[in-house]
């Protein structure tokens, strides 16, 4: 009796049962399956994340107001690095700040206000649109043009330098049009799109809050991310967004460094300027790396804590493999019986039934994996998952041992099962 | 002891422990059987006729005394060895079949070879002549579920053949059959008599008995002579 056939006669048993094959394998298809999917988003969230961030570059530095603590994953005694909570506290920065770090910063390349507000873009239409509408005076006048409600940022010149983004179409503004703080725009792609459509935006005015604008430029593409779409929002000058939502302190501070290597001396210097003037509590000064270095630490937790999750259904899988190969151990004990009688030795009974559990969690697992692939593909629309090799021979390999550790107990009693009590078995 | 004494069993005595109660099934028993005889055991429910059988068929091990099988002392083997005595030296016969449900009269028969780690072409050879012995050569692709008792227990008298054992046990064969198709039954197992196969039948009934060449009576776990 050599192992070959003890597996042809376990999947004769089991193709014999194909209802209840099935359903016995569902708990794992089910566990394994959702662990695939999970991982695979966890994955992708980090990953996109992390792009997302190191497109900034490796020397860029955020000053948030209030007191952040974002560390390395092993630093701080308040359970190592604290939730990024920017814009909690309100802001104390100035543009006295801005020309301090400028003035006095020697490792600080340039030095930029950040301030995100909302509001509402209108644009009317060119003159030849609201023309072709005089026939009917009431539409005309009724006529207002495309309008959205979209985030806007307040950002200096220096902003598509520090982002890495293109200018595609026309111009961002200048160093005198932000000092001037004149009403000028530059649309994200998606914003470019929806309001004008086929028309060339350029030079085109629209409003933004019931204030005119002139459009200077259109910024390269960055994509959109689970529903969150980065190019629809527009840019306009710092110092003109202070006027026209009428805030009194910038936001944050965007600062980029020499290089990567002078990271830590421009933090101390950082520190050093806003210090005469600020609180120590009443800002931060983060870098990317240790931004990326929390947020991976949070998306490592959050990944493995959903899988741990969907992985207690793959035990709850296996449990019902137990459940339903000790019920068919009690329907076939006769078979088991008679297997004794007719040559059958312990060990090989054990054998036939573990490999008939294992046979079910694998083929269970097998589907899942195929199953969780197909599911994959369809998310990927609209959200990067990524699956890795690793996790997929991760939850083959689990749902085998699950098969192994659940199989165990209905095989030894089948194997201890007394043939002549099996044979007489009603 | 002579050499061809295929089955020999000295003072046997098998005492079960019930819920700490001591049950006597068999006391002292005794007996040979030459290679091939056509014995009937003998004897009412209760009688211990069962538990001779076990014990003949390796299915079980005395509490005292020493049981030979060819010659070999089995009383104190282990499960596994008594399994491999059991499949390549005893062929069962059971009043209730006991065939696989949902696989083919040809498969079942192969069953004992697949243990005997025969490979699959020449299992099926060996089980299709098993099958043509007992005139079932049409009923080979048809589950159990598809043929009728009589055709049952020939499958199942296949399926003891099918490994040539020293013999072959059978417990009540025609009691789950009407009387005609009992002595269809109970030809084959002259026929195969007849050509040197051992045969034991285990039965309480006297018109089964009889067909044996010798009984051996048991009543209240003794042989009577």
């Amino acid at each position: 009796m050599n192992f070959i056939e003890i597996i042809k006669i376990a999947l004769q048993a089991i193709r014999t049962n194909k209802s209840r094959t099935v359903l016995t394998m569902l708990g794992i298809i089910i566990g394994v399956t959702s662990v695939i999917l999970l991982v695979s988003i966890g994955n992708g969230l980090k990953s996109y994340i992390t792009d997302q961030l190191e497109s900034l570059g490796g020397d860029s530095l955020f000053i948030m107001p209030g007191e952040l603590e974002i560390g390395p994953p092993t630093g701080g005694g308040n359970g190592g690095g604290g939730m990024p909570g920017a814009g909690i506290t309100a802001s104390k920065f100035t543009f006295d700040h801005i020309n301090d770090l400028k003035a006095e910063g020697k490792t600080l390349k340039t030095v930029m206000a950040y301030i995100e507000s909302n509001g509402t873009l209108r644009y009317k239409g060119n003159a030849l649109a609201s023309y072709a509408y005089k026939g009917n005076a009431l539409a005309s006048y009724a006529y207002k043009g495309k309008t959205m409600i979209t985030q806007v940022a307040g950002v200096g010149p220096e902003y598509p330098g520090m982002r890495d983004q293109k200018v595609t179409a026309g111009t961002f503004f200048t160093a005198s049009q932000y000092n001037a703080a004149k009403k000028v725009v530059v649309l994200g792609k998606t914003v470019a799109d929806k309001l004008f459509g086929q028309e060339d935006p350029l030079g085109k005015r629209l409003s933004i809050s019931d204030q005119q604008y002139t459009v200077l430029g259109i910024l390269e593409a960055k994509g959109a991310f689970g529903g969150l779409d980065l190019d629809n929002q527009v840019f306009i000058p710092a110092t003109t967004s202070m006027r026209q939502f009428d805030t009194e302190y910038i936001q944050s501070l965007w600062v980029q460094a020499q290089d990567q290597q002078s990271i830590p001396e421009a933090t101390a210097e950082i520190k050093k300027i806003l210090g005469k003037t600020l609180k120590a509590d009443e800002f931060s000064v983060l870098d990317t790396k240790s931004i990326l270095n929390t947020i991976s630490q949070i998306l490592g937790v959050l990944t493995a804590a959903l899988g741990g999750i969907a992985a207690i259904s793959l035990v709850v899988g296996g449990v019902g493999i137990m459940n339903i190969m000790l019920v068919s151990v009690t329907e076939r004990t006769r078979e088991i019986g008679l297997r004794k009688a007719i040559g059958a030795t312990p060990k090989t009974i054990l054998t036939q039934f573990l490999v008939e559990a294992v046979v079910l969690s694998v083929g269970g697992g097998l589907i899942g994996i195929a199953l969780g692939l197909m599911f994959l593909v369809i998310i990927n629309h609209f959200f990067p998952a990524v699956i890795t090799v690793g996790a997929l021979v991760l939850a083959f390999s689990v749902s085998a041992l699950i098969g192994i550790v659940f199989g165990v107990a209905p095989a030894l009693r089948a194997s201890r099962l007394n043939p002549i009590d099996a044979l007489r078995y009603e | 002891m002579k050499k061809n004494n295929v089955v020999v069993l000295q003072n046997v005595s098998k005492i079960y422990q019930m819920e700490g109660v001591s049950v006597t099934a068999l006391i002292s028993a005794s007996l040979q059987i030459q290679a091939g005889e056509f014995v009937s055991i003998m004897g009412p429910s209760g009688s211990g006729k069962s538990t001779l059988m076990h014990l003949i068929g390796c299915l079980d091990t005395p509490t005292t005394g020493k049981v030979f099988i060819e010659g070999e002392d089995v009383s104190g083997l282990s499960e596994e060895a008594l399994a491999k005595i059991r499949n390549q030296k005893i062929g069962f016969v059971f009043q209730s079949f006991n065939l696989l449900p949902r696989t083919s009269a040809l498969t079942n028969v192969t069953l004992p070879l697949f243990y005997a780690g025969k490979n699959a072409a020449e299992s099926e050879t060996l089980a299709r002549e098993a099958l043509i012995k007992v005139g079932l050569e049409k009923r080979m692709a048809h589950f159990p579920n598809q043929l009728s008792g009589g055709e049952q227990q020939r499958i199942a008298i296949a399926r003891a053949l099918v490994n040539k054992p020293l013999i072959i046990l059978a417990d009540e064969p025609t009691g789950s059959l009407d009387t005609k198709t009992g002595e269809t039954i109970m030809n084959i197992f002259r026929q195969l008599n007849q050509k040197g196969q051992t045969v034991v039948i285990v039965t309480h009934e006297i018109a089964i008995a009889r067909q044996a060449r010798r009984i051996i009576k048991i009543k209240d776990g003794e042989i009577q002579a």
